[in-house]
């Protein structure tokens, strides 16, 4: 079976370090690194790895004579929502790393299968992709009429883009908590810590929960989706079992997951754990497009 | 008598943040009485702005700090139906509240956005200033956990936030770790690096009993905005006191134009009587000073020792071991559970 051919449009970070994920993929080849800046770094970085890198952006990829089968977008919300059109007329499917939101929420353990023909799916936020599976996993077992999320990321992780707009990371992934993660309503928290050596993501996940609902049944719900995710993201990890409390004065019942997500290291430093989850739930949601016609 | 004043008939401007930094204390169980209350005593002695919010500012209400039994809008709504000299303030975490909060906040008659970051990543609350300029608010910075930078690094992060619109920017003693000079320093090199492009406030926190001393240091060092809480309550051991720090300045000739009597009636009479129990300088609150621990993680240490058998002081200072920053109570769970392993 022949591979798949990628795009990678976007050549910061992200991009890289999903190159060298992809690079490793038994499905996909990424034949194309896409930039705007003949100067990017990153670039040369893939044409070193052997990628063809053009700095002419979208109009370059769409006058090859060989189409991608496949791209995925690590640039920003904005130009995204410009280039999203085209790869839709050119009939190429894409997988969306910003924030633009176009296509359908996917968070791979939970709804990949149900958006597989989707044309564009988007990997909603980093935050996102480390706790709604958790949700997730809590509402298939019981009703969650509230979940929250906090998400704390290292300082050195956190782009300019994420500064510039951080409203639309708290949003995008509350609204992700409730539509793929299945709680009633969601709130997502981010905190910043800029402690040297950088702190590995960490993420804590409150579900409200019945007062009689089944815990061992939720824990093991909890456990067999970290599993899952771990499956394609190596350094993700409960760091303590699933905490029951009752309802108190303040709050319903609610149950409490702590995770922590080291990153791989492949371009990115482990600490970006929250880097790393996008990048692999992206190789993740590429190789299942690949193999969809098989 | 001091460097600069806060105008030609006033040398300080004092923000009164029970309403908001109390709520720490109070668990986030205020009621729209209480605020009444507090809101008339306190405005009526001449303080002239109040705070009013979550502790953890606007969209706080939640797990991870605390649900607030009554919305913080209606305390907003309240607060300003009841004052008739004072501004109501409000605060804001880019993060966890946002910009629709602030939006809120102003159709309530709110008309001081306060926006608070950890005091390095400043760059988060452009955009929230931006809005709130637009929006005619007036507008107040806070560099949180000012006590884990220096001072030429502060005024770095004071200078993004004055560029982004704010006009005023305050170093904030979260952890109440502050010494008279660190605290002048600080102010002094907002001061040099802002000009007349943005005023400078300082926030005290009492867990090493500085509260209102470092006030006075802030106030030499040229800062003209002043937070206290009256009565102290506020998170950890609590605010600088306002009522003392009003009798400090009169007795040095500092303009507060606040009644010292009447806020000192107000504090026993009527804040006395909301507050659960004093803010006290204790063991716990004197661990925050001392290890450099946001003083808002004080009530849910107590919360998580009771609750997994482990020493609240014990949270705290493996909090301080952790660098945790405001915000990350969840942590003390975690750091909780760490410690009951530990003990097998």
């Amino acid at each position: 079976m022949s591979k798949t051919n990628a795009a990678i449009v976007g050549s910061g970070n992200i991009g890289t370090d999903l190159l060298h994920k992809l690079l490793r993929s038994p499905v996909i080849e990424p034949r194309w690194m896409i930039g705007v800046d003949p100067a990017s770094e990153g670039l040369a970085r893939a044409r070193d790895l052997g990628v063809e890198a053009s700095a002419e952006g979208v109009d370059w990829l769409l006058a090859q004579d060989t189409m991608p089968d496949l791209v995925f977008e690590a640039t920003s919300a904005y130009v995204h929502r410009a280039n999203a059109p085209r790869f839709a007329e050119a009939g190429i499917p894409v997988v969306d790393l910003t924030p633009a939101a176009i296509g359908p929420y996917v968070v791979p353990p939970v709804n990949l299968g149900a958006h597989r023909d989707a044309g564009n799916v988007n990997l909603i936020t980093c935050g996102g992709q480390a706790t709604i599976p958790i949700v997730a996993a809590v509402s298939r077992v019981v009703p969650v009429s509230y979940a929250e999320i906090v998400a704390t990321v290292s300082s050195a992780s956190a782009g300019p883009g994420t500064r510039a707009n951080i409203d639309e990371f708290t949003r995008t992934t509350s609204r992700g908590i409730e539509v793929v993660g299945g709680a009633e309503r969601g709130k997502a928290i981010i905190v910043l810590n800029p402690s040297d050596p950088p702190m590995v993501m960490r993420d804590t996940i409150f579900c409200a929960i019945p007062e009689d609902a089944d815990t061992d049944k939720i824990a093991q719900s909890v456990h067999d989706m970290v599993a899952e995710v771990a499956t394609y993201v190596p350094g993700y990890r409960l760091l303590s079992d699933p905490q029951f409390d009752p309802s108190d004065d303040g709050g319903p019942a609610r149950v409490t997951v702590f995770v922590e997500v080291e990153g791989a290291g492949d371009f990115l430093p482990p600490y970006a754990g929250n880097l790393d989850i996008m990048t692999a739930a992206a190789t993740r949601v590429g190789e299942l497009l690949a193999t969809r016609g098989d | 008598m001091l460097p600069i004043t806060f105008s030609d008939t006033l040398d300080i401007r004092v923000t009164d943040t029970s309403l908001r930094d109390g709520s720490h204390h109070k668990r986030h169980k205020f009621t729209l009485d209480e605020a009444r209350a507090m809101v008339a005593a306190i405005d009526g002695a001449g303080v002239a702005v109040i705070e009013v919010a979550h502790g953890d500012g606007l969209g706080g209400s939640s797990f991870n700090y605390g649900f607030s039994t009554t919305p913080e809008q209606d305390l907003i709504k309240v607060a300003v139906e009841t004052a008739k000299q004072a501004k109501i303030a409000f605060l804001m975490l880019p993060g966890v509240g946002v910009k629709d909060d602030i939006l809120t906040a102003q159709d309530n008659g709110a008309s001081i956005c306060r926006i608070a970051t950890h005091c390095t990543e400043a760059d988060i609350s452009v955009q929230h200033f931006g809005l709130a300029r637009d929006r005619g608010l007036e507008t107040v910075g806070f560099l949180m956990m000012a006590h884990s930078q220096p001072p030429e690094a502060l005024a770095k992060q004071a200078r993004i936030m004055a560029d982004a619109g704010c006009q005023c920017v305050y170093v904030v003693d979260s952890a109440g770790a502050l010494v008279l000079e660190q605290v002048g320093d600080r102010v002094a090199a907002l001061v040099a690096e802002l000009g007349s492009d943005a005023q400078v406030g300082f926030h005290g926190h009492e867990n090493l009993g500085l509260g209102v001393a470092n006030s006075i240091a802030a106030a030499r060092a040229g800062a003209v905005q002043i937070d206290g809480s009256t009565r102290r309550f506020g998170a950890g051991a609590g605010n600088t006191p306002v009522e003392a720090f009003v009798g400090v300045c009169d007795k040095l000739g500092i303009r507060t134009d606040i009644d010292f009597f009447a806020i000192v009636d107000a504090a026993e009479d009527v804040v006395r009587p909301a507050m659960p129990q004093e803010c006290l300088l204790d063991r716990m609150a004197l661990m925050m000073g001392y290890a450099g621990v946001y003083s808002s993680f004080l009530r849910h240490a107590y919360r998580q020792a009771e609750r997994y058998g482990v020493s609240g002081a014990q949270i705290l200072v493996r909090a301080g071991e952790r660098k945790l920053v405001g915000g990350q109570e969840d942590q003390l769970i975690d750091i909780a559970l760490e410690l009951r392993r530990e003990a097998g």
